[in-house]
């Protein structure tokens, strides 16, 4: 795997984290009846930042949860390799709540499916968003993304790889070519 | 680190990581039935077929209610009402069950080594939920599930297990999993009860029960099987209960959060007073619960395993 580019630095995705937070507020008109779900891993520590964000900007808490779509994948059956079943830890009522859901990179929509699947065995929220840090386009399903921290054109032979200090220790967006 | 086995036959046949690995993804499986809806569709268009040789109530509600929470369809054969009867072997019963298409068997039988010959036989998927005096793999799983959850680690933990050790198939499956993960265990039991060898198991043995309690940070009661005592070899239930049962006044001399745990059903007044069953030491019902995460966890693990599918 060869890095190609480095499309977003530290700054870069905490400010694109912080326009994503004010988007979130704006559309939703405040703070008041909002929910932030992260899709695991890195999704969860992307929603958990925008939640602290929208607490400055609004000072009401948010609650914010972590979602394992391990279970709902389409392909569990094909899945190459044993895939780990981790923690889904959703502590609060999701009805009728505005719920932003939160993932890494939104590719080709399969991942965001299975979040909707499981959700929906939650409860009913009253309407669920997407944000994702990065879109990459190709997708394979009509689902799209609410708030966007980057587009960016990618072909299908290469990765987009979301490091965050939470699990990997530095902030970056980088774009590898698959060997 | 994965899992690539098509069966859980035995503790004694899996490494430390892949024991851990069960306990790992039976930690994410817990949370299913604290939601409103308890089910995933993670085995959504698998069957898994209980196949009992033994009565079993629990074991095999356990088994079926974890199916059924990960979409499974469950079928029951109760081998009293089936061709077992007319005679069937064993094998030509599981090959009927593969070419019915079903995808896991989950098999309870009163012949050690059962499940391990079924398994062979076959390219689905054996559970093995208990073999005569073998193993009861999912049922030491659970305990160490439930021990770690109560303590924190396995790793140094000094387990008693009380009981019945020479017929039983919990106390085994309980050394191999709990003394690979760093555990000392300690089986203790009237000498008659405590069969030759298992000290090459990796575990002590005594017959001195307040001694076993007092450096003990669990004990598993095991449950007399006074309906299997053809014998007459065991001793009468009230000395039993006086020389090993599990008081309060006994549980007063050990460490104050002792965990005990008892695989069930609950002789009381046999193997421990109520007193302690319901007491706060007690974790039996959180077992129980357990027991299904764990089964969860077996059933996705060994449905995912490329092993001898392809």
């Amino acid at each position: 795997m060869k890095e190609k580019a480095k499309i977003l630095d530290q700054e870069g995705i905490n400010r694109a984290v912080m326009r994503i937070a004010h988007e979130i507020i704006e559309k939703n008109k405040g703070a008041g009846g909002l929910c932030i779900v992260g899709i695991r891993n890195r999704g969860v520590y992307i929603a958990q930042r925008i939640a602290r964000q929208i607490q400055q900007i609004e000072g009401a808490l948010v609650a914010s949860g972590a979602l394992d779509i391990t279970l709902y994948r389409d392909d569990l059956a094909l899945a190459s390799g044993q895939p780990l079943v981790r923690k889904t830890e959703i502590d609060f009522d999701i009805n009728d709540k505005n719920l932003v859901l939160v993932d890494d990179v939104l590719y080709t929509g399969r991942t965001i499916r299975a979040a909707l699947d499981a959700l929906i065995d939650f409860g009913r929220p009253k309407t669920i968003q997407l944000a994702v840090l990065v879109d990459r386009g190709h997708r394979e399903l009509p689902i799209r993304a609410d708030f966007v921290g980057k587009n960016i054109p990618t072909s299908q032979k290469e990765s987009v790889a979301v490091r965050l200090n939470e699990s990997d220790g530095k902030d970056e967006v980088i774009i590898t070519e698959n060997a | 680190m994965g899992w690539n086995k098509k069966d859980l036959l035995g503790l004694e046949y899996l490494t430390a990581e892949e024991i851990a690995l069960i306990l790992d993804t039976a930690e994410s499986f817990k949370e299913v039935s604290t939601r409103e809806i308890k089910k995933v569709p993670a085995l959504r268009g698998k069957t898994a077929v209980n196949l009992f040789y033994e009565p079993s109530t629990r074991t095999r509600v356990s088994f079926e209610v974890a199916a059924k929470r990960l979409s499974a369809d469950v079928i029951n054969i109760a081998t009293e009402t089936s061709s077992v009867r007319k005679g069937e072997t064993l094998i030509d019963t599981g090959k009927n069950i593969q070419a019915l298409k079903a995808d896991i068997i989950i098999m309870r039988h009163n012949c050690s080594g059962a499940a391990n010959i079924l398994a062979r036989a076959l390219e689905i998927s054996v559970i093995n939920a208990g073999d005569g005096w073998h193993e009861h793999p999912t049922q030491a799983l659970l305990d160490i599930f439930t021990l770690k959850e109560k303590l924190g680690k396995i790793k140094g933990l000094n387990v008693a297990i009380v009981g019945d050790i020479a017929h039983s198939r919990v106390a085994r499956s309980n050394i191999w999993g709990l003394t690979k993960l760093g555990a000392k265990v300690t089986v203790c039991a009237p000498q008659m009860l405590l069969p030759p060898g298992i000290e090459l198991m990796g575990a002590k043995t005594t017959c001195d029960i307040d001694e076993v309690l007092r450096s003990a940070d669990a004990v598993n009661v095991l449950r007399m099987q006074f309906e299997r005592d053809e014998n007459a070899a065991f001793p009468e239930q009230l000395d039993y209960f006086k020389k090993f049962g599990i008081t309060e006044e006994r549980l007063a001399k050990a460490k104050r959060d002792i965990v005990v745990m008892h695989p069930g059903p609950i002789n009381r007044g046999i193997e421990m007073s109520s007193g302690v069953a319901d007491g706060a030491n007690s974790v039996i019902l959180e077992q129980v619960t357990n027991g299904i995460a764990v089964r969860m966890a077996v059933l996705f693990l060994v449905s995912q395993a490329k092993e001898g599918k392809t």
